[in-house]
């Protein structure tokens, strides 16, 4: 438990102290709500209940949908077209469902599963058009990998910025669904079919072109996620998932997929992400090149003298991450960080390396390099090699100033 | 795009007819497959797949044609209609200008039109990415706001509607002349000012930093 959290702790018993004298017995009992349609189900067990010893009273009886500790609330941070992942209060790899990214252009549809289609037509044999429950019968496929927005890089000159808000457009998910090659097979896909057009349901009706070799290669059209029915939020009913590619390319809530033999230039793809690369904007960017960030320690933590464990994530749309690197001292050494099992392709992966902190002034920060040889630029080498600043796909090295004092702040390089 | 020319196409049973496992890695797959992009063996359960699951139902042409709106740059899908710039304006001040300013310049949901600003020493493009600096084809213009504008009211506009605020919107951005006539024809060779500037990724992996 670091200070802050103890501190938080401490904030939180006083509290309940008080509240318990007023009548902490009346709280006492077994936490049962109505819910607005009259039906008493289960809620998190309040504060209150932590006072007293949980040994000397029975406890919440099971319950049908479970719940967080009342203590834990970790939250997505919104802003008018997205909400971010809170990366620096979770552990491992995978991200809660209710706590993955979202990023929608005209907001989250609702679509009746009853009645939901995917057509796939265009230069196919067969125009087809599959219900979910055709979708589900169909062999399955499970991938655990990451979703990145390609616009993910905020930065903060007063360096109060958290993993959440510089990086939180990334969550990771089991992905559960059909191979859209199988799908492929079925309509008869054109050998001259090089694009196809994924659309979406959602008041956007969200399009993007993407090569038809994605789509034989490793392509899923999803229905669950982290086992259980994807969320509205993430494309409910099914959805296109392009594993290692650019959030936007992999279509939420889809309706419809056209065989083509050329891009069709939507606005996402064209006027939308697409970044400055010299005097050229560059399009069709869908690989997600790897990045890693340390989650721990990182503001607004404060640290203490001592052991820390210096935690992060390094992903790569590219394939696996080869070697996650530490540095203590801004970058002038670097030390190998303990890969966590499983090291999967396309996907987050744990890292941890221990430190020794005696208290002085210094900034820590992760490399990764994947498995393609490719290493995490810092700032400046991106932005020198695009001769560009911000925009699209920007993954560069992320720093932590750590004080005297222990204060952790964010650091460009 | 309503595709008409695809039903001429010959039958293919080349899928059918390969062992599935080539069709994933073979000279079927495009050429971004083979650049060493890294994946999984995700053919190799494919191979005792039947030739058909005989799930999904075969659709009409009429059923495709009423969700097949898009439009590509060759003007493939461009529906019958036209329009010009002053129809356009009137319909922008009406339905467009609260979100995008007066002009197409300035408005909360950001410019659509591309000005020079009044601070600026001399006449200075705005940074701004806006139709007439940024956009690499006309037609995603109508393809855009027939699919997804007014925000508030997606999917509310005629044909006819959408190719008079193309045409207002490229007019107003230098694009084409007052008079021009925006139908199925004239769209797509309409040259956008952006269209020389746009390149693919040529990204690969590796150790170079793109
Ligand atoms: C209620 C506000 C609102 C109204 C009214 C509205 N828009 Fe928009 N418009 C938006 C928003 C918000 C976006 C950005 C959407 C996004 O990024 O997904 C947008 C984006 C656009 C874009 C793309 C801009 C770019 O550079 O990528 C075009 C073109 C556009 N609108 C045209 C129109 C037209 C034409 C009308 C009138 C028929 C209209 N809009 C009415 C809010 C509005």
């Amino acid at each position: 438990m670091n200070p802050q959290e103890e501190k938080k702790d401490g904030v939180i018993a006083q509290k309940i102290t008080r509240r318990a004298l007023l009548g902490g017995a009346a709280t006492a009992a077994v936490v049962i709500v109505q819910t607005a349609s009259g039906k008493a189900v289960q809620a998190a067990i309040p504060e209150a209940k932590y006072l007293e010893d949980p040994t000397k009273r029975p406890g919440v009886p099971p319950g049908e949908l479970g719940t967080r500790s009342s203590f834990e609330k970790p939250l997505k941070k919104i802003s008018d077209t997205s909400s971010r992942t809170p990366l620096q209060d979770l552990y491992g790899i995978i991200t809660p469902s209710d706590l993955h990214y979202e990023r929608h252009h005209n907001g989250v549809p609702a679509i009746d599963p009853g009645t939901y289609e995917l057509l796939i037509h265009g230069m196919v044999d067969k125009p087809m058009a599959f219900s979910l429950s055709d979708l589900k019968r169909f062999p399955s496929v499970s991938r655990i990998c990451f979703l990145e927005c390609s616009g993910n890089y905020r930065s903060q000159a007063n360096g109060q910025i958290a993993p959440q808000e510089i990086c939180g457009l990334t969550s990771q998910s089991e992905w559960i669904g059909v191979k859209l090659s199988t799908l492929f097979r079925e309509v008869g896909v054109s050998p001259k079919a090089t694009w196809f057009l994924a659309e979406g349901s959602d008041a956007a009706v969200m399009t993007r072109s993407v090569p038809v070799s994605k789509g034989w290669e490793d392509a899923v059209i999803a229905y669950a996620q982290n086992g259980e029915a994807i969320r509205p939020e993430q494309g409910y009913p099914a959805r296109l998932f392009l594993p290692g590619w650019e959030g936007n390319a992999s279509v939420k809530w889809l309706r419809r997929i056209e065989l083509s033999d050329a891009p069709f230039m939507t606005r996402e793809e064209t006027s939308k992400y697409t970044e400055p690369v010299r005097d050229k904007y560059r399009q069709f960017s869908f690989v997600m090149d790897a990045r890693s960030i340390i989650t721990y320690p990182a503001y607004p933590a404060q640290v203490q003298k001592g052991w820390i464990e210096i935690r992060g994530i390094a992903w790569s749309g590219r394939g696996k991450v080869l070697q996650v690197e530490v540095s203590t001292d801004a970058g002038k050494t670097w030390q190998q960080a303990h890969l966590q099992p499983p090291i999967l392709d396309k996907a987050h992966t744990y890292f941890r390396y221990l430190w020794e902190w005696k208290g002085e002034e210094t900034e820590i920060m992760s490399r990764v390099t994947d498995e393609t040889g490719y290493l995490q630029p810092t700032y400046r080498q991106l932005t020198e090699a695009r001769g560009a600043s911000g925009g699209y796909h920007f993954n560069p090295i992320t720093a932590w100033w750590i004080g005297r004092d222990g204060k952790v702040l964010f650091r460009s390089t | 795009m309503t595709n008409g020319f695809m039903l001429k196409l010959p039958k293919y049973l080349f899928f059918a007819a390969l062992p599935a496992a080539v069709v994933c890695s073979g000279p079927l797959a495009g050429s971004k497959a083979r650049q060493g992009v890294l994946s999984m063996p995700t053919h190799q359960d494919t191979l005792r797949y039947p030739r058909t699951f005989g799930l999904g139902r075969v659709v009409s042409q009429e059923e495709i044609r009423k969700l097949d709106i898009d439009v590509r740059p060759d003007g493939l899908g461009l529906p019958p209609g036209s329009g010009q710039a002053a129809e356009g304006k009137l319909l922008y001040a009406r339905k467009c200008a609260v979100c995008h300013g007066e002009g197409g310049v300035g408005g909360p949901s950001g410019s659509l039109v591309t000005s020079t600003t009044a601070t600026a020493p001399s006449p200075q493009r705005r940074t701004e990415k806006t139709i007439g600096t940024y956009w690499p084809y006309a037609t995603t213009v109508f393809d855009y706001i027939r699919r997804a504008m007014p925000f508030n009211e997606p999917g509310s506009l005629s044909n006819q509607e959408v190719y008079q605020l193309t045409a207002y919107l490229l007019h107003a951005n230098g694009v084409i002349g007052e008079q021009t006539v925006m139908d199925a024809e004239s769209l797509p060779r309409v040259v956008m000012p952006a269209r020389e500037r746009f390149v693919s990724d040529d990204r690969q992996g590796g150790p170079e930093i793109k």
